[in-house]
């Protein structure tokens, strides 16, 4: 593998991360991670979409009329998202009812419809696969960092299973409740993003 | 008409697309660096939702649901064709989308020219196919309820765009950390509005 496709893995990981830097894919990083299992589920099920879109477009992307590329992304995600939406739906019901309806949005889901527009039509079959990959894992990382500190400060337990002893809560603590609502999920976010930035300098906004 | 009315407010604060399920968070960091902007992209929303919600709903009753060909003639009547559903929707969405984009480019071309990219990008928010996912899950009853769904939630999006591009505006001049500057500081400026729209929770509809 040569340093030019390694890249494109380790890009995203933290210099062009999806999240945190291309600001792609926010909504459902933030809606699904209450649940270190629902981060997981939902970072596999993207990976799986965008790679297969990203290999289909650049397959197809000297067939596709310019002016309806739009549409013709949007039919091949929904169809992607279709296939993981029933395969999750057979094998782990339980999940795809807490994912509710960001399974569906997948296909809005900025992410996938940024690295179509801005790299599998103008690259090659097994480098877009590879910048599909990539790009997947950046945002899977953060959405399962997220979902760790949600999971572990909001009810004390990871994947389900309690991790903070008895005795602690025997002492007083008690879980912090707010962890778990909608505004934590913007704040843990605003909180990466400083602490990235503050170790990367070169990624601060002017202005 | 109480449950109308009801319904509406609901949909505006209580179950705000941004502050309670952060439909729509691309375009809301994106475009909300001005106001000006920010009230043209709402209302392109508040728009597009209030079509698309309905129509939707419409596809979803009579060609979709399990039993929903059951007009067509009894043999019909067992196909469930509910797996479509994702296709269908952003079908509907995309080509409203279209539709939209050519009136205001007739119409209103000096709205058309600020809206510029963000007008096509409306397909793509997920405010406006999480309206509709929504609506096959909330199982509303008749075409005005998914209507005033979709007018409402469009509201609640306008209400969320235009206050944060405002706050964005006069954030401008003072002196944040630079590694929160831009991005950073607008996570967390929603983050406590969000938290300022959790005191609309408890009121009970």
């Amino acid at each position: 593998m040569s340093n030019k496709n390694r890249a494109l893995l380790s890009d995203p990981m933290d210099d062009n991360n999806p999240i945190t830097v291309q600001v792609l894919g926010i909504c459902s990083a933030l809606a699904i991670t209450v649940q270190l299992k629902a981060a997981i589920v939902m970072s596999i099920s993207v990976m799986a979409v965008m790679a297969a879109s990203n290999v289909i477009i650049s397959l197809l992307r000297d067939l596709i009329p310019n002016r309806i590329r739009i549409i013709v992304q949007l039919v091949v995600v929904a169809a992607m998202v279709i296939l993981v939406d029933q395969v999750l739906r057979a094998y782990a019901y339980d999940v795809s009812k807490e994912l509710s309806i960001f399974i569906g949005l997948i296909i809005t889901n900025c992410i996938v419809m940024g690295r179509l527009e801005a790299f599998a039509l103008g690259n090659g079959v097994w480098r877009s696969f590879l910048d599909g990959i990539g790009n997947a894992a950046g945002y899977g990382w953060i959405l399962i960092l997220v979902a760790f500190f949600r999971e572990l400060l909001g009810s004390g337990k990871l994947g389900g299973f309690q991790v903070i002893p008895d005795f602690i809560y025997e002492m007083g603590y008690v879980n912090n409740g707010l962890m778990l609502l909608s505004p934590m999920a913007l704040i843990t976010v605003g909180i990466i993003i400083w602490i990235q930035r503050s170790r990367n300098r070169k990624l601060i906004e002017q202005g | 008409m109480i449950d109308y009315a009801n319904l509406f407010i609901k949909s505006i604060f209580i179950e705000n697309m941004i502050f309670a399920y952060f439909l729509g968070m691309c375009s809301y960091l994106a475009v909300s660096k001005t106001v000006k902007t920010a009230v043209g992209l709402g209302f392109a929303v508040i728009f597009v939702l209030t079509i698309t919600v309905p129509l939707n709903f419409l596809i979803d009753q009579y060609l979709l649901r399990p039993g929903a060909l059951g007009w067509i003639g009894p043999d019909y009547a067992e196909l469930d064709l509910s797996f479509l559903s994702f296709i269908m929707f952003i079908a509907v969405i995309a080509s409203m989308v279209q539709l939209v984009e050519m009136i205001v480019e007739k119409f209103a071309p000096a709205l058309y020219g600020a809206l510029g990219i963000f007008l096509p990008l409306i397909a793509v928010n997920c405010a406006i196919l999480g309206g509709s996912l929504f609506m096959q899950i909330k199982d509303f009853s008749g075409i005005t309820e998914s209507a005033i769904y979709g007018f409402g939630s469009g509201i609640g999006w306008l209400l969320a765009i235009v206050a944060i591009a405002a706050i964005r505006e006069k954030i401008a001049y003072s002196n944040v950390p630079a590694p929160l500057k831009g991005l950073g500081i607008t996570f967390i400026i929603t983050g406590l509005m969000a938290i300022g729209f959790m005191s609309f929770m408890g009121i009970k509809l």
